[in-house]
């Protein structure tokens, strides 16, 4: 019987979700739940203004409204919650969110009051009878302009800035005891060309099917949460400093959840009131927010880009910078740390020997910006490869010619590259080669030729992108591990614990594959339990796409040293040597080498004496995968429409434990790559108004915008973990936006278009066309 | 007000305020969790059920409006004794699920897809779930799920002067 | 997401349907398939406090032909515009437009006559109508009358019916040998449409170009006059008062009404 590993093994978790449905937050249904009320919030509708007053009398005198709180509640009282913490240790404290507004309200949809009603039909009702005043001050959208400091959002502060690399670097040098090299004078003097432009990385939403939602009550004293979540021990301890209460005094429960996308680490404002509310209230409570209202907060990316390329005519590039201004909007989330994330793959697959990177992330009246799959990378793949194009296009050479010679060569060792950061192991000649061979460049290149001289009204464009990215990086320094449990009772069946928290990703089936490969037991009798901080204290969750390298190996190892632990006990058993025994998958159990029909199954040993056995993994760092994509689009000049008719992607996330489960990941950030090259954007106006804040203005893509994808393999194992895995969920996202939006501008480029800003709607591409012509004449 | 209405094969008779909408009805009252709410705008289908055998979207029918109707939600697919309805059986054999939110709405519009047009293309089976969003999957394994449980090609037509 | 408190009817003829408009005034609105109206009172942009469902009365749901002209009952849903025989042959124009609209969902739900009676001027099926012209048949309290469709349409979201009148039927003429084409812009493809132009015997309309469907009169005098399609579709807009939203600005309106003009009579030939 060959081993299961890199076989599409069908997933584990399907049969609940496809016959009942999974048990999403709002799906639980728990005695301890039992008369919950239902909680609603009162959102600003003004993204920036002082209070005046809050008149909760209407409200309160509705016999269908329990309760109606608001800050000066949550701060009173032997339940008030503290003055809260910043989001991250790193941001000034005068920035941080207060869990309801009670003097200023800084972005649209700031929660300002809340109302407990018994029916959540009346929830809405409820919260139209509180009557806010607000007095409008300046409103701030730009954080270009913000940056300038000439209206603060924070007079306290002293500065819109909430996070500054350079700060953030000299300060860790100090810490260190180093000193940081002084940055070059002119790292472009003495370049033959040099290209720089502007461009605009423009802020998504993650939009998971299943907004947040969270449900709360109180037991003895202790806070029982139930919340949509990507990591329970981090939100436990976000829920912890904002509530005012010690760590053992919760237990964080993660249901099934609807989807993340980066959009759920931590804990929101919302989750903290509805277990505040619960406590004050003395019953449960739950909350689900309305997809207007996650429209109105989650977001990600936002930053703008101005690079800076040089090289030689040649097609050498000796000089990139990388200035970014990331709009942290009104106050700063890990969306503001993010930057730091795009400075360590600022010069992605190229072995440019100046980089320079600097960042500042600045509050503005909108939502507070949080993660999107690929957190900071996709936005410095997007600017490097959008910056190789611009400087192809200057010296008219062709942009795969330019990357290939540029590349930084194979290496099966780590090495260090120009921004400092240690790559772990890199093929990207033949990630790009393996792309421009499956994508019939040379017969692009042609049909492209073709239309051109034709002057056809549909014109093809190609575009590239060589992309490499940081996976399993997490949220303290220096820090890369996971832990897992693999137990066998005495039936025979297993219960694996890890500190990953799943969210379609397939862990119960992947860790289940592992263990199964390892003891023999049969995956349908294995069961993946997360996200239960009684049942998992620690853990890091799922982002950064950490969780098959360092969760993944976390259970390898627990299952590798509870068949050690076995074939200690097995040979007592059987009064032999523990060499002379070794695993004996078939039976699930171990057995005398040489000697057929004399073993004990993990479950007889189970039965004995408890057969538990929980490990760590650390890895030595994080891991690049990297790949190449090639998008076909056709444009329609006439009307600008961009349509993705092919899309080709290499992905190297080292070795491939489930082909099923890592093609899925690739397919989802393929989407949501062209999603944001060509249709996506959450959009204000001047005066901090929403102007996508449903999914008819959002243009959230369905199946129709999205062509069937065209995968390669390519498997360069990572030595940091047994498994030879690096991160693969959000590769996508990080390939696919440059490579179309390459690939619209190159339709345009005979028409002398250099340049198309993200998302390069129709009305974008028509534009550039007619600002070509113009120059032109 | 009153509502009757047969809900996966069983009449119910239930208590209903008007602007109960369908979608809760079936969640809160009947206990059919698996249809889930989305969005606010109609657009997102994760609440698509049958009503009188007609793929909608539950959240924007109200529960009124299906009185004296049938209706059937994905719980109704799965067979007695457990066995997969065809495209939920395609579903899990080609990966077309993640975190699960989209898909009973994603597979009771396939359903009823396949019921009008038993043999669509690619370009049919895209056009029949666009009111249906999933943010997971890229919409590639749902869309060859579906053409997996596409029949046979058509036989061929008729030429001209044939009735 | 959730609905202000209605009462909700739902009379069994449209007589007692009109009784009900007539007697709750502007708090009654009517409901047929429900996906123009529960949109907006889910957003609390509407908030009725009467509903009079009349997505269930006999008799208001068929296609025939009457003389030169085709009537549809005015509780015809989308998907049976999309399916029905008789349109394909004599206006071919409408199952193809009514394909076009939202998704399969929503043509399971939506009726003509709740898309023409709600009048966005961004709409598929209004856009549609005025090209084919005809007229819309509404009944009120004093029986039937015919509007013309020229005057239909009175203003965004408003219509020419009477508060107390209910739209029963369309009728529009016979033409299933003429050229007709539809040319939609959206973003998505479900979208509503950024400019739409319908075309059928060489009368053009717009969809999106202002507060109503438009017909690109200058177009059709032009091509009229022996013009070109070139030559007429440039004037497409001229007449036209289209708004600047997210999703394009004044210009490229006025550019992509002539352009898909352009294609649209070029597709009609």
């Amino acid at each position: 019987m060959g081993s299961i590993l890199g076989t599409r093994v069908r997933r584990v978790e399907d049969e609940g979700f496809l016959t009942r449905g999974a048990v999403y937050t709002e799906d639980v249904q728990d005695d301890r739940l039992a008369g919950a009320l239902h909680l609603t919030f009162v959102r600003s509708p003004v993204a920036h203004a002082r209070i005046t007053a809050i008149d909760t009398s209407a409200a309160n005198g509705s016999e269908r409204v329990l309760a109606v709180y608001t800050a000066a509640d949550l701060g009173s009282g032997p339940d008030a919650v503290p003055p809260q913490p910043p989001s991250l240790p790193m941001f000034p404290p005068g920035m941080a969110q207060p869990l309801l507004a009670s003097d200023v309200v800084r972005y649209v949809g700031e929660p300002v009051a809340a109302v407990l009603t018994a029916q959540p039909y009346d929830g809405e009702d409820a919260a139209e009878l509180v009557a806010v005043g607000y007095d409008p001050l300046p409103v701030l959208t730009d954080p270009v302009a913000a940056a300038r400091d000439e209206l603060l959002l924070f007079p306290e502060v002293g500065s819109n800035t909430a996070f500054d690399l350079a700060v953030m670097a000299a300060a860790a040098a100090e810490a260190q005891g180093v000193e940081l090299p002084p940055p070059p004078p002119d790292p472009f003097d003495g370049c033959e060309v040099v290209v720089r432009r502007v461009l605009h990385n423009q802020r998504i939403a993650p939009a998971p099917l299943e907004g947040r939602a969270a449900a709360a009550t109180w037991q003895d004293g202790r806070l029982l949460l139930w919340c949509s979540n990507q990591g329970a021990q981090a939100v436990r301890q976000t829920v912890a400093a904002m509530l005012g209460v010690p760590l053992e005094g919760i237990r964080l429960i993660t249901p099934d959840v609807g989807g993340a996308f980066g959009g759920k680490f931590f804990a929101e404002p919302e989750h903290v009131v509805c277990a505040w509310a619960s406590r004050r209230a003395g019953r449960p409570v739950r909350w689900t927010e309305t997809r207007s209202e996650n429209l109105l907060s989650m977001h990600g990316r936002g930053q703008v880009q101005t690079v800076t390329i040089g090289g030689r005519r040649d097609g050498t590039i000796e000089a990139y910078h990388l200035d970014v201004v990331q709009d942290a909007g009104a106050y700063p989330r890990i969306g503001s740390m993010l930057p730091a994330l795009t400075a360590m793959m600022a010069s992605g697959v190229y072995a440019i020997p100046t980089v320079l990177t600097t960042a500042r992330s600045v509050v503005t009246n909108t939502g507070p910006m949080g993660a999107f799959r690929g957190a900071g990378r996709p936005e410095a793949t997007a600017a490097i490869e959008r910056a190789v194009d611009l400087f192809a296009a200057e010296i008219d050479m062709d942009p795969a010619d330019v990357r290939r010679r540029n590349m930084l060569a194979p290496f099966t060792e780590p090495v260090s590259v120009p921004t400092g950061t240690v790559y772990d192991t890199g093929d990207y000649a033949v990630a790009l080669d393996k792309v421009l061979a499956a994508a019939d460049y040379p017969g692009l290149r042609a049909e492209q030729a073709r239309r051109r001289a034709a002057g056809d009204v549909r014109q093809l464009g190609v575009g590239l992108s060589c992309y490499v990215e940081i996976t399993g990086a997490g949220m303290e320094p220096g820090v890369f591990k996971e832990n897992g449990s693999v137990q066998v009772h005495e039936d025979g069946s297993v219960t694996v614990l890890t500190g990953t928290s799943p969210h379609g990703q397939g862990h119960a089936t992947s860790f289940g594959m592992i263990v199964s490969d390892r003891l023999g037991i049969a995956m349908d009798r294995i069961t993946l339990r997360w996200g239960d901080t009684d049942l998992v204290p620690e853990g890091a969750g799922t982002g950064g796409s950490r969780s098959l390298q360092q969760g993944g190996a976390a259970v390898q190892r627990a299952t590798d040293d509870l068949i050690e632990i076995a074939r200690g006990r097995a040979a007592l058993l059987l009064e032999v040597d523990p060499e002379d025994v070794e695993v004996d998958v078939e039976h699930a159990g171990l057995r005398v080498k040489g000697v057929p029909g004399v073993g004990v199954t993990f479950a007889q040993l189970a039965a004995r004496e408890e057969l538990r056995v929980r490990a760590e993994f650390s890895s030595p760092g994080p891991t690049f995968p990297f790949g190449a994509h090639l998008a076909v689009v056709e444009v329609d000049t006439e009307s600008g429409a961009a349509e993705v008719i092919r899309l080709v992607a290499v992905d190297d996330a080292g070795t491939v434990l489930n082909p099923l489960i890592v093609e899925g990941q690739i397919h989802g950030g393929l989407a949501a790559g062209i999603a944001q090259a060509l249709y996506e954007e959450i959009r204000f106006d001047d005066d901090g108004n929403p102007l996508t804040g449903t999914f008819a203005d959002y243009a959230i893509v369905t199946a129709m915008e999205v062509p069937t994808f065209e995968l390669v393999g390519m498997e360069t194992p990572t030595p940091y973990n047994p498994l030879g895995a690096k991160g693969v969920g959000e590769a996508g996202t990080t390939g696919a936006t440059p490579a179309v939006q390459n690939a619209v501008i190159d339709a345009l480029a005979h028409l002398g278009v250099r340049h198309v800003d993200l998302p390069t709607t129709s009305q974008r591409v028509w534009r550039a066309i007619h600002q070509a012509r113009e120059g032109a004449r | 007000m009153k509502l009757r209405v047969t809900v996966n094969g069983r009449e119910r008779i239930d208590d209903v305020e008007p602007r109960l909408l369908l979608v809760h009805y079936l969640r809160e009252t009947c206990g059919l969790r698996a249809a889930n709410v989305g969005c606010d705008t109609t657009s997102c289908g994760a609440c698509t059920v049958h009503l009188d055998g007609q793929a909608v979207k539950a959240c924007t029918v109200l529960a009124v409006q299906s009185d004296g109707r049938s209706v059937d939600t994905v719980e109704s697919l799965t067979g007695p004794d457990g066995s997969l309805h065809p495209v939920q059986r395609a579903f899990h054999e080609h990966h077309a699920l993640q975190c699960g939110f989209c898909t009973p709405g994603m597979v009771m519009a396939a359903v009823d897809l396949l019921r009008e047009n038993p043999r669509p293309d690619e370009a049919q089976v895209r056009a029949g779930i666009e009111g249906n969003i999933c943010r997971c999957t890229g919409y590639h394994n749902i869309v060859a799920a579906i053409l997996a449980c596409a029949g046979p090609a058509a036989p061929a037509e008729p030429t001209a002067g044939q009735p | 997401m959730i609905p202000a408190t209605f009462d909700y009817l739902r009379p069994d003829t449209v007589e007692q349907a009109l009784a009900a408009l007539t007697e709750h005034g502007d708090e009654a609105k009517l409901i047929a398939g429900g996906h123009s109206l529960l949109p907006m009172m889910k957003l609390r942009l509407a908030f009725p406090s009467v509903l009079v469902d009349v997505g269930r009365l006999d008799g208001l749901s068929y296609q025939r032909i009457d003389g030169d002209e085709v009537a549809i009952g005015a509780l015809t849903r989308h998907c049976d515009l999309v399916s029905s025989q008789l349109l394909a042959s004599e206006v071919p124009l409408l199952p193809h437009v009514a394909a076009r609209i939202g998704d399969r969902q929503i043509r399971h739900r939506g009726t003509i006559g709740g898309s023409l009676a709600h009048a966005d001027p961004a709409a598929d099926l209004p856009v549609a109508v005025r090209a084919l012209g005809g007229s819309l048949v509404a009944e009120g309290p004093g029986g039937r009358r015919r509007i013309d469709v020229a005057d239909f349409f009175v203003d965004y979201f408003e219509t020419a019916l009477g508060p107390d009148e209910m739209l029963v039927e369309i009728r529009v003429p016979r033409c299933g040998a003429e050229g007709w084409s539809y040319q939609r812009f959206s973003r998505r493809a479900h979208d509503w449409a950024i400019v739409a132009a319908a075309t059928v015997g060489g009368r053009v309309a717009l969809a999106n170009m202002g507060a109503v469907p438009l017909r690109a009169e200058a177009t059709e005098a032009a091509l009229a006059a022996g013009a070109s399609v070139a030559e007429a579709a440039a004037l497409a807009d001229a007449v036209t008062e289209p708004t600047a939203d997210g999703h394009a600005d004044v210009d490229y309106r006025r550019h992509l009404a002539r352009l898909l003009t352009r294609r649209a009579l070029e597709a009609a030939r």
